[in-house]
């Protein structure tokens, strides 16, 4: 056996190709980090309010408190994700330590600086980002992300910007495949992306890191959609613990990830779930209170 | 005289299924992906990919896989597991949740996230018995350990103080790693070759 090499990017984004197919849940305790886990979910993200109670109760939203954090790490055997604000780097740094297994640097947070993201490349534990598309994808990917999430409207229940995002990156791609090399230079400057990853991408057709979806997803047909829209798995944030039945729902999703193809199996699992989130019109939220606009 | 080209089956309900599936398919075996027991049908061999093993023992159930897949490896099916593949296969879980059943196709013990978290993940090279060219790239993501190792399961690949990372008994193979994220085929074709060819 030769040298062991921890903190390598393949060890990162490897660990990130374990999660396809599967779902992510946000939890709030270890209740229901253990609801998560018995209903099948591949991970669970670790936060102190879900993103609808966020968008509810206002003001600054940090990383969660450590033995919250600390609680559910140790409620659990699968792997446990945690949120730190945008360009908060501290955040991250006491995330690291704490032994999770994956950083969220994520908008759902208030962002802690309003022009640089974290150097992802300084930690060995991986991080996921979200993104609108893909340029914003590539720059994530740039600064170290291992993995992406298109990011939706968190805490909404409206699938509809999840959608969008999603669609917005499979035809960014679409777009530059093909270019001839001289074309990929212009694309990278209107991508305001590096050129090595515009050009990764253009010859390979997908990003170069595994991408879920998240933000408003809150049904079982809603998570076979955006697998359907080709991403690689799905968050759930509000989806399942702001709805009636969170086990019967959260064991619903991951059957509908899995069988996302299947329409007989969506319509099984779809059945007398009890009330699902309610939800709300994105253009009913007043334009200073999107989370989705937030990251550069 | 061409072999005949061997059915290989990639269980798809979640995880790394894709990557065996590009490698399988470089080393032309006729591969397809597995979710139900009616597509078991058949198979010369079938791989269990890495992913998280509670998520895919919960999926198994519900799918209705426990029998059939036991009955198919009893049957003659070969059967390769990488780190949560080879959690499901072992006769019994260190770690699992208590309501989860193990195939129990190997006569082994196995312990989940025995290195750790994510954190403790690591790549190296590990060396394979069988394998042809020197030690075996391999990537340890969260990966468990063998232990209590019955007396018809042979070590492939150790490390240097002993620790057993890749298993076999007779048509079933274990291994804690992860060959399918390497550009490393050796593995695979070990798989094919010698296993689902014995």
């Amino acid at each position: 056996m030769t040298e062991q090499e921890s903190g390598t990017l393949k060890v990162k984004t490897g660990f990130a190709e374990m999660m396809k197919g599967g779902v992510i849940m946000d939890v709030v305790n270890p209740e229901q980090a253990k609801i998560a886990e018995d209903a099948g979910a591949v991970a669970v993200m670790a936060l102190e309010r879900v993103p609808a109670d966020i968008r509810a109760h206002g003001g600054v939203a940090r990383m969660s408190d450590p033995t919250m954090i600390e609680g559910i790490v140790a409620a659990v055997s699968i792997p446990v994700m945690a949120k730190c604000r945008i360009g908060h780097f501290v955040e991250a740094q006491v995330l690291q330590s704490l032994g999770v297994d994956f950083i969220d640097e994520s908008e759902v947070l208030t962002p802690a600086d309003d022009e640089y993201h974290v150097n992802k490349w300084d930690f060995d534990v991986p991080f996921v980002c979200g993104a609108r598309n893909l340029g914003e994808a590539l720059r994530r990917i740039a600064e170290g992300a291992a993995m992406i999430r298109t990011k939706g409207e968190p805490g909404t229940g409206n699938v509809v910007e999840a959608v969008r995002h999603m669609r917005t990156v499979t035809t960014d791609i679409a777009r530059i495949k093909g270019l001839r090399d001289e074309q990929l230079f212009t694309a990278a400057k209107d991508l305001q992306a590096p050129y090595e990853l515009v050009k990764w991408v253009a010859e390979h057709g997908c990003l170069p890191v595994v991408n879920f979806s998240a933000g408003g997803i809150a049904t079982p047909a809603d998570a076979a959609l955006m697998m359907q829209l080709g991403c690689d798995g799905v968050f759930v944030g509000s989806g399942i613990f702001k709805s009636g039945d969170p086990a019967k729902r959260a064991r619903a999703i991951v059957e509908a990830t899995t069988n996302y193809d299947d329409p007989d199996t969506i319509a099984r699992v779809s059945r007398d779930l009890g009330e699902a989130m309610v939800g709300i019109e994105i253009s009913d939220i007043p334009e200073n209170e999107l989370m989705a606009g937030r990251g550069w | 005289m061409e072999p005949a080209r061997k059915t290989i089956g990639v269980l798809a309900l979640q995880g790394a299924f894709r990557e065996h599936r590009r490698m399988l398919d470089g080393l032309g075996a006729d591969t397809r992906l597995v979710r139900w027991p009616g597509e078991l049908e058949g198979l010369d061999g079938l791989v269990i990919p890495g992913g998280e093993s509670t998520a895919i023992a919960k999926l198994l159930d519900i799918h209705g896989m426990y029998g059939p897949l036991r009955a198919a490896h009893g049957r003659g099916m070969a059967v390769f597991g990488t780190c949560a593949g080879a959690i499901l296969m072992a006769r019994d879980i260190e770690g699992a949740r208590p309501d989860q059943e193990p195939l129990a196709l190997m006569d082994v013990r196995i312990r989940r996230n025995a290195y750790g978290r994510q954190i403790d993940s690591f790549e190296t090279t590990v060396p394979f018995a069988g394998v042809e060219g020197g030690p075996v790239k391999a990537v340890f993501i969260r990966a468990p350990r063998f232990a209590d190792l019955g007396s018809g399961v042979r070590v492939l690949s150790a490390a240097d103080d002993g620790e057993p990372l890749a298993v076999r008994e007779g048509r079933a193979l274990a291994v804690a790693f992860h060959p399918e994220l390497t550009d490393d085929v050796r593995v695979h074709a070990y798989f094919l070759g010698s296993v689902v060819g014995a």
